[in-house]
């Protein structure tokens, strides 16, 4: 039995392990109003966040009402420029619904730079007051919800890191709590292995279909996805990076298929579908890594292990994330940014069971609110960019 | 069923694999036990390459991971380096910049 957890009990009955205040720009017009603002604070207290277009769009309109409403975050500002077609007024009711304090600052109405800054910056000192007096509820470990990506992937990241992020999901499957994988474009060539662990047929062949969706996709856009980093690496083709990405989602039957911004009804193992559905439009599914981490966090991910061989030093807005490098040589380059070395297992120093079991308890000290190598470093990446999805299939979630 | 020596320099992750994964960088003139076989590496191997673990033809499939992980565009012998000289995928082509080439940094 695993000790309990301590959270911030939320009006959907979802817990926080972190009570942060969501400062969100909704056009790229407001982000450096946005930037101002939040420079006064912490970069443990007060995360930015942000929408840089201006023409609307459904996905990244639910994706900031998500994040908004996103189990880590307390209190909410918006910063509008005033003429951009994102439904701010829609955001701050579902925010203001949540429960949680919410303040809309419109920079053409309020009079501009300065005195949004400092409006905006008042506000905020506010709600930290407010924040530091809540207190936490018990939470157990099946409350978690938690994402795995990986990024800068190498000859390594298939053999260590990956599938010790596998054996850590195994357990927390295992203890109930709900696991995310991802992401389809990276699982061409596993999408028969992968349809055989689904609980039904039917979402064996949404899981097929997925991948099939991913690998038309990107056979348009004329990448894969792919960069050359992998290449030097030691990897070779989209299959055995696949392979390797494949490797993160370990072993536990799969309960569901999602796409970004749904939730996890129950504890299990899901698929996140990244690849936007229809025709081929507003280009790459996922430009960077930080934008599939921004996804997990919107499905309502705690906390995100990230599994790296080249060595990236991300972190995340809203989220802490666990950095494992698989590579022995990158993590004595790079160990103040990584939280796990799990290369060790090529050198013969640990087994993927002991570092599987390392990730672990990484996973429940960080609920608990030990710091992250990205949080403690500052690091708060955040990309969201325009999408287009249908909603999931009836065969897509556990029954 | 025995599995055949390999070098322990290298990895073999599944049983059909007709490739082994190095675990650690491999220099050049490298005598390497490629299953049960003696084989003098003709070029260093970073750690995370691949190597041929028996002769593959040209359009063979290469096994990893006991999966396919594209098809052979060269006939490649045991021991050869595995990459994206001999080595395609079936879905979508690798992309790499080609002014890196040599270059280490």
């Amino acid at each position: 039995m695993t000790a309990m957890l301590r959270g911030y009990l939320r009006s959907d009955g979802r817990k926080g392990i972190r009570n942060v205040v969501a400062v969100a720009y909704l056009v790229e017009c407001a982000h450096h109003v946005g930037r101002k603002v939040v420079e006064a604070f912490s970069d443990d207290e007060v995360h930015l966040i942000g929408f840089p277009g201006c023409f609307p769009n459904a996905y990244a309109q639910q994706m900031m009402e998500r994040l908004c409403t996103h189990p880590n975050v307390g209190a909410v500002l918006l910063l509008s420029l005033g003429c951009e077609s994102f439904d701010k007024y829609r955001l701050a009711d579902i925010v203001e619904r949540s429960g949680r304090p919410v303040q809309t600052l419109t920079i053409q109405a309020q009079g501009g730079t300065l005195k949004t800054v400092e409006a905006g910056r008042n506000w905020i000192g506010q709600q930290l007051a407010a924040l530091a007096e809540e207190s936490t509820v018990a939470m157990a470990p099946n409350e978690l919800v938690i994402g795995t990506v990986c990024g800068g992937s190498d000859g390594t990241s298939g053999i260590t890191g990956n599938p010790a992020a596998g054996r850590a999901f195994d357990h927390l499957v295992l203890e109930g709590a709900a696991c995310i994988f991802e992401e389809t474009g990276e699982l061409i060539g596993c999408e028969e292995i992968m349809a055989a662990r689904a609980v039904t047929p039917e979402l064996g062949d949404e899981l097929r279909r997925a991948v099939d969706k991913a690998a038309h996709y990107y056979a348009t856009l004329g990448y894969g996805s792919f960069a050359p980093g992998n290449a030097d690496g030691g990897l070779t083709t989209i299959e055995e990076k696949s392979m390797g990405a494949y490797a993160k989602s370990g072993a536990s039957p799969i309960s569901g298929l999602i796409k970004p911004g749904d939730i996890p009804p129950r504890g299990g193992l899901y698929l996140m579908d990244v690849v936007p559905d229809g025709e081929v439009r507003f280009g790459f599914p996922n430009i960077s890594d930080n934008a599939e981490i921004v996804e997990m966090i919107a499905s309502g991910c705690h906390e995100v292990l990230f599994v790296t061989g080249r060595g990236s030093v991300s972190g995340s807005a809203l989220s802490p994330v666990i950095k494992i490098c698989a590579n022995p040589d990158t993590y004595r380059r790079l160990a103040d940014d990584m939280d796990v070395d799990a290369g060790r297992i090529l050198e013969g120093r640990a087994s993927l069971d002991e570092v599987g079991t390392e990730i672990y308890d990484m996973v429940l000290a960080v609920a608990r609110g030990q710091q992250t190598k990205s949080e403690s470093l500052g690091h708060r990446e955040f990309i969201l960019t325009y999408k287009s999805f249908e909603p999931i299939g009836p065969a897509c979630l556990p029954s | 069923m025995t599995t055949p020596a390999d070098d322990p320099r290298f990895l073999r992750l599944g049983p059909d694999d007709n490739v082994l994964v190095a675990r650690e960088d491999v220099p050049a003139g490298a005598q390497v036990i490629v299953g049960g076989v003696t084989v003098v590496l003709d070029r260093a191997i970073a750690r995370g390459h691949k190597i041929a673990s028996r002769a593959i033809g040209k359009g063979e499939k290469v096994m990893k991971y006991g999966a396919s992980i594209g098809s052979a565009t060269a006939a490649i012998q045991r021991g050869e380096h595995v990459h994206l000289h001999n080595l395609a995928s079936d879905y979508t082509a690798s992309h790499v910049i080609a002014s890196a080439a040599g270059r280490t940094s």
